[in-house]
């Protein structure tokens, strides 16, 4: 567990393990498709030509480079380090998740699949997923739990807007676990046409390692600009987790500069002690679900707890393998962050700069307070703002006691 | 020769019956399924999460761990089984985290101690069988595997591989308890596999009728029998027993006759 590789950077070995996580727990039906889809992202990312037209859409489709952005007024108010944002909020749909989405949809094509299904928590993924069908002209299936298909409508819309069927899923708590479910579900029943786009840096080998790849533009780019900016690399990261994919995008190519320390936020939601929270890594033990060996919240038989987050994209019983090997070699530290703390830091970041931040990422900037005051002025700490609010305003205003 | 291989040397093909543990009255359940013709008894885990499974066994599970079932009573439905018919095989299927939470070697024990014959992991594939399959040959358990309309010739190798007790062909690219497959893409892929292996080959996944299961009857070497079951328990409940012993007679009855 001490061991320190030569590199963080070289994960996974050739079966998909992440130290002992990741691999392919997948039923035998869907074994030859992962393996299929393995074969065909390695072929594309020696491709040049595979490179360059996601370059190219990023560019041009997304708004890439994504700006990155001194924190002034919250820099001022907490009154220690030097606060920026990788702003992701201003990609294309508005978070990160299109990244990912941009990068499988061209696999897709490569694969000659006709038809795409994804899961979806907060809608972000789903929303993300339905524009690239949208653009390229594929059928477009989104599975959403029930619970949070009502508590972020604006995105069920958006999705139905962008042509996607949205198929709420009642099973369990109705949330992103269960829509992960289902969408296994139904790609097992329709291998032979179907590319299952997987929102987060989890599922069976390959997705983990490339939906990270397809992410780390993230941490590249923030890297050259920061390099750029002030001419020195920040002194820590911070990022939500969920999955982890927004993380792991900006995490990644930092994680060889000794020098450079990493937070990963995961939701604590009413607290740890209460059990009902959402921090895999804090209060779970490993597992196997949904296709990897991870950190998952279960009980003392196996049966898989559900989660509780106020951030629909936070809300799973799991991690990407990649995070929960980073948390064992000690490269990164996970931070619980509750409801109430992200709530608060949600509100602050609306205030002092005028960015409204999704919930998810509102974890990521509640962990500041806890930690900018022990860093100097000359420090640096680099949030990953990795969606915006609006989807969010509705769940925030019931929270606080609004109504319209 | 073992439970299982004696139950497939029988002058006709097995009847492999599934149900979920804890789910109604378990015990009753299963020695219905027993005195209707059973060869071999399928017993599941009940699982949160069943990724494989449609809508009746996804229910199944549900009312297994709403009632509370936990590892150790379905370790306990095995054990109580086994003392009540000492000659009929019992499976165990189910998904890894359940066979894996206290470590793959105590799930193998336990489950030896308790008179299991077999194991079915439905989402460990032979990439990532280096602990459960290791240890449950270790504790004198057939670890059996599942081969399905695209495990093709490059891959049935492996999924053979350390497999035993018998192979499970899942008939259907799908969920349980959905469509049924081609009686002509079944016998092509048994023949494929008897072919490949000297273990029995079972065919299951939307066999619901005695009709299905004597067409199967005539290519294979058992017949899976799951969501139909499942339905009766969740239809009837405590009532369950009758109907179970009446469907599982009816496919009993058409599987040794098919000839
Ligand atoms: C804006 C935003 N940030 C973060 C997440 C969490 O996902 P991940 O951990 O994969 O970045 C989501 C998921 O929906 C999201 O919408």
């Amino acid at each position: 567990m001490t061991e320190h590789p030569n590199s963080f950077r070289n994960q996974p070995d050739e079966r998909g393990h992440f130290g002992a996580y990741g691999g392919r727990y997948v039923a035998e039906t869907l074994m030859p498709l992962v393996l299929d889809l393995e074969r065909e992202y390695r072929a594309a990312k020696a491709d040049p030509a595979f490179q360059e037209q996601f370059d190219d859409l990023l560019e041009h489709y997304v708004g890439r480079p994504s700006p990155l952005y001194f924190a002034e007024r919250l820099t001022e108010a907490l009154g220690g380090a030097q606060v920026w944002f990788k702003r992701e909020e201003l990609n294309h749909t508005g978070a990160h998740k299109i990244n990912n989405c941009i990068g499988q949809i061209l696999l897709a094509i490569r694969m000659g699949k006709t038809r795409i299904i994804a899961e979806t928590g907060a809608g972000q993924h789903g929303v993300a997923t339905a524009t690239v069908c949208a653009r390229f002209g594929l059928p477009c299936t989104i599975f959403m739990g029930a619970t949070d298909v009502a508590r972020q409508q604006p995105n069920v819309f958006r999705m139905k807007l962008l042509g996607a069927e949205v198929v709420p899923v009642d099973s369990g708590a109705a949330t992103l676990k269960d829509a992960m479910n289902e969408a296994l579900r139904h790609w097992v029943a329709n291998v032979h046409d179907t590319f299952y786009i997987i929102g987060t840096a989890a599922g069976p080998h390959p997705y983990p390692e490339l939906v990270r790849d397809f992410q780390s533009v993230i941490g590249k780019e923030a890297r050259a600009q920061m390099l750029e900016r002030t001419g020195r690399l920040p002194d820590l990261l911070i990022a939500a987790v969920g999955g982890g994919s927004n993380a792991i995008g900006l995490f990644h190519p930092f994680l060889d500069d000794p020098d450079v320390a990493m937070i990963g936020v995961e939701a604590a939601g009413h607290g740890i002690d209460s059990g009902q929270h959402a921090a895999s890594l804090t209060g779970g033990a490993p597992g196997v679900l949904h296709g990897n060996k991870t950190y998952l919240l279960q009980d003392e038989d196996g049966q898989i707890a559900e989660a509780h987050s106020i951030s629909a994209g936070l809300d799973y019983p799991g991690i990407g393998p990649e995070h929960a090997w980073l948390y064992e070699s000690g490269r990164v530290k996970y931070l619980p962050i509750g409801d109430d703390e992200a709530l608060e830091a949600f509100q602050l970041c609306c205030r002092l700069e005028g960015i409204i931040p999704a919930l998810e990422s509102s974890h990521a900037l509640a962990a500041l307070p806890k930690l900018a005051g022990d860093y100097g002025r000359d420090q640096i700490i680099l949030v990953n703002v990795s969606g915006r609010g609006d989807k969010d305003i509705f769940t925030v205003a019931d929270k606080l006691g609004v109504t319209f | 020769m073992t439970r299982l291989s004696s139950a497939f040397a029988k002058p006709h093909p097995a009847l492999v019956t599934f149900i979920t543990a804890g789910d109604g009255d378990t015990a009753a359940n299963l020695d219905a399924l027993v005195e209707g013709g059973a060869d071999v008894i399928e017993l599941g885990m009940p699982f949160t999460d069943p990724m494989a499974d449609g809508p009746a066994i996804q229910a199944a599970n549900i009312r297994a761990l709403g009632a509370g079932t936990t590892t150790a009573e379905v370790l306990r439905i095995a054990r109580e089984f086994r003392q009540r018919h000492p000659q009929v095989p019992l499976v165990l299927m189910g998904y890894a985290n359940p066979m894996v939470r206290r470590r793959p070697e105590w799930f193998a024990s336990a489950a030896a101690e308790a008179g299991v014959d077999g194991v079915i992991c439905v989402d460990i594939p032979p990439e990532e069988d280096d602990a459960l399959g290791p240890a449950l040959r270790a504790a004198g358990i057939a670890p059996i595997r599942l081969a399905t309309p695209t495990t093709d010739a490059a891959r049935l190798p492996q999924v053979l591989e350390g497999s035993a007790g018998f192979l499970y062909y899942v008939s259907v690219a799908g969920i349980t308890g959905k469509q049924q497959a081609a009686q002509a893409s079944i016998e092509d892929a048994v023949k494929r596999f008897k072919a490949a292996t000297d273990l029995p080959v079972a065919v299951g996944f939307g066999v619901r009728t005695p009709k299905q299961a004597a067409a199967i009857a005539r290519v294979a070497d058992g017949v899976i029998v799951g969501s139909a079951l499942v339905e009766l328990i969740g239809t009837h409940g405590k009532d369950a027993p009758e109907h179970l012993r009446e469907l599982t007679s009816a496919l009993s009855g058409a599987i040794r006759t098919a000839g």
